[in-house]
């Protein structure tokens, strides 16, 4: 599906967000996921389906100060 | 009419003129800011802008938990001090520099390290934290202790040219966005920040704060901002509470 991913449009296979953090290669524990403005709890990345044209963002945390 | 005492000298009428004839602020919002209390953990990069302007702001007692000294490489982004501080603990600079800027409010200065253990009973009895110290380890204590006392919490954190700002009030909390430590976290001495980011952020969080305490425009908890200065884009997202959360679940 067509989704855009840090500004990018972007053609993935995964159907849910622990799959896409999978095929980007990404470290769960080091990102935030939003999907169309609204952080995804880590607990629910492997039940949140990903839909055509949704907006994620990955965003490493930083810590700081 | 009014039968109540003057509830502010001359010389704090003219000092908050610019709150006091904010419809949101005014005379009331200023009492609330007199009488808060705000701890704000670490007096670095974030705490040291946010001190200022809550210090300028009035409120009224300031708790400055850090247990640094002032170093010169500090100096590109913590504005709070000088070159005749280098070698100074932050708090003793810190308590004097704010006093200097405002003789009506009370600085606390705790020369100490927030722990786990030691979370809850430093956080205790302040109306508000402002997280802005230096490591994720310290920040998960911070934000657990919070919740565990019914503290508001302003967090806010920086890394090279990012910074994220979230205000929480018990659910979500830190740990349903930061569910586990990162491995390998970068750190500001690692990878470097740019100085006017923390001034920014900082001052993101003294004005949640002051927002908050004044109880000035829509309620905000749980919002994060993030702001990616080099891309110059911001973003407000909401935190969804994790229902398995350790902290607030």
């Amino acid at each position: 599906m067509k989704l855009t991913v840090n500004g990018e449009d972007r053609e993935v296979g995964a159907r849910d967000i622990a799959g896409l953090i999978a095929e980007l290669g990404l470290d769960a524990r080091k990102v935030a996921v939003e999907r169309n403005l609204e952080i995804v709890p880590r607990s629910l990345h492997g039940s949140t389906p990903l839909a055509d044209g949704d907006r994620i963002e990955l965003v490493q945390f930083v810590g700081g100060g | 009419m009014d039968r109540q005492p003057p509830r502010f000298s001359d010389r704090e009428v003219e000092r908050y003129a610019r709150h006091l004839v904010l419809r949101e602020i005014g005379g009331p919002g200023q009492q609330k800011l007199k009488a808060a209390r705000v701890l704000l953990v670490g007096a670095g990069g974030i705490g040291a802008p946010a001190a200022l302007y809550l210090a300028a702001a009035g409120v009224g007692t300031l708790g400055l938990l850090d247990d640094d000294a002032v170093a010169l490489s500090n100096l590109q982004r913590q504005v709070l001090y000088a070159e005749a501080d280098l070698g100074r603990p932050k708090v003793e600079a810190a308590a004097e520099r704010l006093g200097g800027l405002n003789s009506d409010i009370a600085v606390v200065p705790m020369p100490a390290r927030l722990t786990p253990q030691n979370a809850r009973e430093l956080v205790a009895g302040w109306d508000l934290v402002i997280d802005g110290s230096d490591s994720f380890e310290t920040r998960a204590a911070v934000g657990e202790a919070c919740v565990a006392e019914g503290v508001t919490l302003v967090a806010a954190a920086i890394g090279r040219w990012e910074a994220q700002i979230a205000v929480l009030k018990g659910k979500p909390c830190w740990r349903c966005f930061v569910p586990e430590i990162p491995p390998d976290a970068e750190t500001c001495v690692a990878v470097g920040v740019v100085g006017a980011l923390a001034g920014v952020a900082g001052s993101l969080a003294a004005l949640a704060a002051i927002r908050a305490i004044a109880e000035a425009g829509p309620d905000i908890a749980g919002e994060v901002m993030i702001l990616d200065a080099l891309n110059w884009r911001t973003r407000i997202v909401r935190l969804a509470a994790d229902p398995d959360c350790t902290v607030c679940g």
